[in-house]
């Protein structure tokens, strides 16, 4: 099976009439059973089509259009406006919402959070690509075109999160390469604030029965590494963990918003050190994470 | 971005908060001016965006004004951690009573703004936590709801504070907290905030962190403080280098090709995207090799700005060689890296085969991208080579 998503979810795309969007749209058209994007949403395009899925000026007339709830909503409008469309899903009882969207101020992330909290929705990213199931769907730009994305993730037992939507895919493919698959690869996103972290995502895999192992990758600053070691997961995991080097460059922001070196807490020597004594393996190298995946799920899974 | 104390000052003013008399001086002579309105003892503070200040000698005492000037002088000449002070602010000595801490910051794991505070002001807040906790209280609130007093007062309340101090710190730290929402900060911190001798309250050091993400829409605010949108306020200032980088991915508005940072090695680092360019980074010096600068690449730039990167990158003082590595891409296309990075060597009258030690970036058009490059001999890898291989070649050549 998978976590948060299957071959029936379905979602809008908001923003769909940018470039990106577009582009995003035909992607999840196209990869696996082929997504069910029941609309999209740009204020003042009613009537249009993109890929064939008609444009609404607003969710609601989405959600009447397709005359039942909407499971899922991938958000790709401009930083400015992201806030409003999160609301708009939220409000009208979408419970899955992911924001691909970059440069969020945190303020809007966490008003986001806590209007999905009261709401009971969750939200992925922003700054994420969204949520691929191999070989079923793909809810954002994950993987990219289909074609990229089938060769990079195959269905399989291992759960992925990371903090960076490219390390997702690179992560996913040295899986694949080597013969394990993956149950849902989710790219979380590397905001400070984002909608739903590793040790909130970790409950969904421990429940989900074809998962028997995680990989994570991780990065300087923050405390979601700590909260992971906190959570203790039930679940093998094995974590990558980038950006070494910021240790010695405290104050400076590499690589993604949420990260930066700012106490003792947030540096990777500490974060890999929380997480070993949690009993989660660090891998030193992408090329390492499939063996130590093996060694801790033990045998029954075919090279 | 962080803020000056003079800016951070100004900014907890505005929201209504009463801060001891001080003025904000360039030149010793203006400090002078600034201690004789006061008129009564100052403490001349340098205006740097580092800490550790009075170990430094960045903050002195004057009795006199003649003696607020000689202060001035001799701070505003004092580099502190390699800053120079912007100014200094010229403030005035008061008569306090007791010395509280009220902050706020957001807290990432329960994603909400945290109140915090201590009736032990003065000193580092996360000293006082450690080693009197019960000093120190906090209260998350909601970013949906407007703040409301009695939020401020409970936390006030929690470390026993009562009577009069109570009520006349309660609008004080609800003034923060609301500052804090509209002004899109991530960290406003008045310490010490002071109890005079009369009982009232004063702000005595303000420290404010703006979010960078929110620059656009308190542009009148830094309008208003004077901040220019050149700068960058990181830990540390950019280089010409840097600021270079920036113009590069300034070009055009398709993808990112820049977020240059300075090295000092002799290795020319053309990477992607944000978690690649980090893991990258790590294995090319686990490997021995050293770096000459950190980037990043990602979202598809136009062959224009993959160039640019790339010209900089090659004409840095000291570089010998470049490697050009990314993760996996999914929406940057391959080809156009390529032809970006070639273009660059071929224009500065370099041999892309020589140039380029290794090209790995699979992904989107990687069969379009690697035919050009093996026109040009230069050495490329798809994904059956890791990153962690990929930079041991780019070292090793």
């Amino acid at each position: 099976m998978s976590i948060l998503i299957d071959a029936d979810t379905t979602f809008i795309v908001q923003g769909i009439t940018g470039r990106e969007a577009v582009n995003l749209t035909r992607e999840c058209l196209d990869y696996g059973a082929g997504a069910r994007i029941v609309g999209g949403v740009t204020p003042g395009r009613l009537g249009r089509e993109v890929h064939g899925v008609p444009v609404f000026d607003t969710v609601v007339q989405a959600v009447a259009h397709h005359g039942a709830p909407i499971d899922g909503a991938v958000v790709t409008v401009p930083p400015a406006f992201t806030k409003d469309a999160v609301f708009e899903a939220i409000v009208n009882a979408i419970r899955l919402v992911v924001i691909v969207t970059e440069r969020i101020p945190r303020a809007d992330v966490a008003e986001m959070v806590e209007l999905a909290d009261a709401h009971g929705a969750r939200i992925i990213g922003p700054n994420c690509l969204g949520i691929i199931v191999p070989g079923v769907i793909k809810m954002g730009g994950i993987g990219g075109p289909a074609r990229n994305a089938r060769q990079a993730y195959s269905p399989g037992p291992v759960g992925v999160i990371s903090r960076s939507g490219g390390m997702t895919t690179e992560m996913s493919s040295t899986l694949t390469a080597s013969g394990l698959g993956q149950s849902t690869a989710v790219s979380i996103g590397g905001d400070a604030i984002i909608g739903s972290t590793y040790a909130e995502l970790m409950p969904l895999f421990e429940a989900d029965e074809a998962t028997r192992a995680i990989v994570i990758y991780t990065e300087p600053g923050g405390r979601m590494e700590a909260q992971l070691a906190e959570y203790g997961p039930r679940l093998p995991v094995v974590a990558f963990m980038a950006g070494r080097f910021m240790d010695e460059m405290p104050g400076m922001s590499f690589g993604h918003a949420g990260t930066i070196v700012e106490g003792k807490e947030d540096t990777a020597t500490e974060k890999i050190a929380r997480l070993q004594e949690a009993g989660i393996t660090i891998a030193e190298r992408i090329e390492d994470i499939p063996d130590l995946v093996r060694e801790r799920i033990g045998g029954g899974v075919a090279a | 971005m962080r803020l000056f104390e003079y800016e951070s000052r100004q900014i907890v003013q505005k929201a209504g908060i009463p801060v001891s008399a001080h003025g904000f001086a360039t030149t010793a002579a203006e400090a002078r001016r600034i201690a004789e309105e006061i008129g009564a003892p100052t403490v001349i503070k340098s205006q740097v965006l580092t800490g550790g200040r009075m170990k430094a000698g960045g903050v002195k005492f004057a009795d006199t004004p003649a003696e607020a000037e000689a202060h001035a002088e001799t701070i505003l000449a004092l580099e502190i951690g390699s800053h120079k002070p912007r100014g200094v602010l010229v403030d005035s000595r008061v008569a306090v009573r007791q010395e509280y801490y009220a902050g706020v910051t957001w807290d990432g794991t329960r994603k909400r703004p945290v109140l915090i505070f201590s009736d032990m002001g003065g000193i580092d807040i996360e000293e006082i936590a450690e080693t009197h906790p019960d000093h120190v209280a906090r209260a998350h609130f909601s970013t949906l709801r407007p703040f409301s007093d009695f939020e401020a007062k409970q936390v006030i309340a929690a470390v026993g504070v009562s009577g009069r101090a109570l009520t006349r710190l309660t609008p004080i730290l609800a003034r923060l907290a609301r500052l804090f929402r509209e002004r899109d900060m991530v960290l406003a911190e008045i310490n010490p905030l002071a109890e005079l001798d009369d009982g009232t309250f004063v702000a005595v050091d303000a420290h404010m962190d703006m979010e960078n993400e929110a620059r656009p829409r308190q542009q009148a605010l830094l309008r208003e403080l004077g901040v220019g949108e050149e700068e960058t306020r990181q830990a540390r200032e950019p280089t010409p280098f840097e600021l270079a980088g920036e113009e590069v991915d300034a070009m055009d508005h398709r993808g990112v090709a820049g977020n240059v940072t300075e090295f000092d090695g002799d290795l020319g680092l053309v990477i992607g995207a944000g978690g690649g360019s980090l893991t990258l980074f790590d294995a090319v010096r686990a490997h021995g090799g050293r770096p000459a600068n950190y980037c990043e690449i990602g979202g598809n730039p136009s062959v224009a700005k993959a160039c640019g990167l790339a010209k900089l990158v090659l004409q840095k003082p000291g570089v010998d060689k470049i490697a050009v590595m990314m993760s996996i891409v999914s929406n940057t296309r391959v080809d156009i890296v390529a032809r970006g990075v070639i273009k660059a060597c071929v224009e500065l009258g370099y041999d892309p085969a020589e140039k380029i030690t290794i090209f790995r970036i699979p992904g989107a058009w990687e069969e379009e991208g690697f035919k050009i490059l093996e026109r040009y001999g230069v050495p490329y890898a798809d994904r059956s080579v890791s990153l962690d291989e990929a930079a041991r070649r780019a070292v090793a050549a």
